[in-house]
């Protein structure tokens, strides 16, 4: 009887923590170690120390998909924060129809990223797809969009005669056509977050600022603004994650070998997956996993460093 | 409707204008996938997509894979947080901080190794694969945690005071004021096994153990330059999850604000 009661909690926390040790811990910390070793479809062939790093270093796929990762992220990020939250402003307090357009909203968010995929390939198809369509109808000049290499800033710059290289090029509106689909499927997601956060802040707060002859935009900054940072604090921080872990939309929609046109697609979890499943290279995709992983922890940690200033909890 | 001043009138106007106009480029996706699967051989495109590839073996494994996850989510989650929030015992805060902790790294981090230990217990194209791994959720185990927690112990207590045993009173107490919660973590599962992709996508090769997207994945890859049977697949893929999604948004809706506000 006191045995039972003394090992009894373990009980209840067994099946979980199989599950975590054997499918969560394990790998995360076998992802570090292999990161050090030589691991291929051969099986394993010893210690390298940093050799899977170095080749990292100077691997210029990598290097591209360091680069495509971070255009992404600078794109999605912000337009994944500034529509959600206007949208929410718009829908906040009473309004005919909330729930029927938050209905709309939410739609794509729950839908798959593989069907999403495939349904945007389609309206991005150059020769026979909507959205060129509706440019020739309207006089314009189709795009190859998935398709396209040629960096944004280039193709926009170019009639103008200037001619940007390299990174000044901007993202390939390949890539830009990803990054406009991951916004268009998280926006729902992100302005019933800011929804929540509207609705959370007090109406006393509002009332006083009305007593006090606070306009429209003064009442946004002093008092929406400040009092609504924890959710924002979460959405910028939970979509810079989501943002950085993007794969279906690139493997669908550009799909493998490649990484879309010229590899300009080409993103990091994209490119560590081929790696370790095209190639089989374990060890240097643990490299890249373990790059990213870094990446992430840090930016969590600047972002709650620069957050932790500034985020008002009431 | 109260009569209103111009100003509110313009004003609710302009909300409606940007909303509507939104409210658009988030359906037009949809419609033209619908319109785009009826072009030729109108309903008759549905029938060959579901016929050109095993489209309802895909549906059979996916909802197979789907059950049994969600099934060994709320067995495994709901006993696991129900130590946490209740009993006390040596090393509880460890785990509970080493449970969180595989939160914070993303699945892609790890999906290598994944297989590797997947392989050595020779799970690799097995149902095994698609299912065991996921058969416990920490976040859902998070959240049944905070809700076991705001259960009054007097409760407990008196329930003891009845003879009624600690598994029992998980059963016959907890869980029956935990609706609202088990609805969220079941709704939550459903979402995320319905739609996971890059894990059976590894982890399974031969058709047979495809589950929908991954067959979806595939079959645009080999008709892509047949939309119509594309937007069919697509359509009747997507169909099952919007269908729940209108049954329940309020819960849904609510489900995924209450991951984002909670802590």
């Amino acid at each position: 009887m006191k045995i039972r009661t003394r090992l009894g909690p373990y009980f209840y926390i067994l099946p979980a923590l199989i599950i975590v040790l054997v499918f969560r811990t394990l790998p995360i910390l076998s992802s570090f170690t292999a990161s050090f070793t030589d691991y291929d479809i051969g099986g394993f062939h010893g210690f390298v120390g940093f050799a899977n790093y170095a080749r990292m270093l100077s691997d210029a796929r990598f290097w591209q998909s360091v680069l495509n990762t971070v255009f992404f992220v600078l794109g999605v990020v912000p337009a994944g924060l500034l529509i959600p939250l206007f949208l929410a402003m718009l829908l906040r307090r009473k309004l005919a129809g909330k729930s029927f357009y938050r209905t709309i909203y939410f739609l794509p968010v729950v839908t798959s990223a593989v069907a999403i995929s495939v349904v945007w390939t389609w309206l991005y198809n150059p020769e026979a797809g909507p959205i060129n369509q509706i440019i020739t109808a309207l006089g314009g000049e189709p795009l190859l969009w998935l398709r396209e290499p040629r960096g944004i800033f280039e193709m926009m710059l170019s009639p103008l005669g200037i001619h940007p290289k390299g990174i000044l090029a901007g993202p390939s509106l390949a890539l830009v056509s990803l990054m406009l689909v991951s916004i268009w499927k998280s926006t729902g997601y992100n302005t019933v977050l800011f929804l929540a956060g509207l609705e959370n802040i007090d109406e006393s707060y509002y009332e006083a600022a009305r007593l006090d002859g606070a306009g429209a935009w003064g009442t946004f900054r002093h008092i929406t603004w400040p009092l609504l940072s924890p959710t924002t604090y979460y959405v910028l921080i939970m979509s810079t994650i989501v943002s950085f872990k993007t794969f279906a939309l690139v493997y669908v929609m550009t799909p493998p070998p490649g990484g879309g046109p010229l590899g300009t697609t080409n993103v990091m979890v994209f490119y560590l997956f081929q790696k370790a499943f095209d190639r089989f290279d374990i060890g240097y995709a643990s490299a890249i996993s373990v790059f990213l992983f870094l990446i992430l922890l840090s930016l969590t940690i600047v972002q709650r460093r620069i957050a932790g200033k500034r985020v008002y909890y009431s | 409707m109260i009569s209103m001043n111009p100003k509110t009138a313009a004003l609710s106007l302009t909300k409606h204008f940007f909303l509507i106009l939104g409210g658009i480029l988030m359906l037009l996706p949809f419609l033209w996938m619908v319109n785009t699967s009826l072009q030729g051989g109108g309903l008759s495109n549905y029938v060959e997509a579901w016929t050109k590839v095993p489209f309802g073996r895909y549906f059979l494994n996916t909802l197979f894979v789907t059950l049994l996850t969600v099934a060994g989510v709320l067995i495994t989650a709901s006993l696991a947080a129900y130590s946490f929030a209740t009993m006390k015992y040596r090393g509880r805060n460890f785990l509970f901080l080493l449970f969180l902790s595989t939160m914070m790294v993303p699945q892609p981090v790890y999906l290598a190794p994944s297989y590797v230990i997947l392989a050595k217990l020779g799970w690799i194209n097995t149902y095994m694969a698609l299912i065991i791994p996921w058969t416990t959720n920490v976040f859902s185990i998070f959240l049944f945690r905070q809700h076991f927690k705001t259960i009054p112990k007097t409760l407990y207590e008196a329930a003891i005071l009845d003879g009624c045993g600690r598994l029992k009173y998980l059963w016959k107490v907890v869980l029956p004021l935990s609706k609202p919660v088990i609805v969220t973590v079941i709704l939550f599962n459903i979402i995320g096994s319905w739609n996971s992709f890059m894990w059976p996508l590894v982890v399974t090769h031969s058709e047979n153990l495809r589950v929908l997207q991954v067959g979806l994945s595939y079959f645009n890859q080999e008709q892509s330059s047949n939309f119509e049977l594309l937007m069919a697949a697509s359509t009747f893929s997507t169909i099952p999850l919007v269908i729940l999604f209108l049954f329940v948004q309020k819960r849904i809706v609510a489900s995924y604000t209450r991951s984002g506000i909670k802590d």
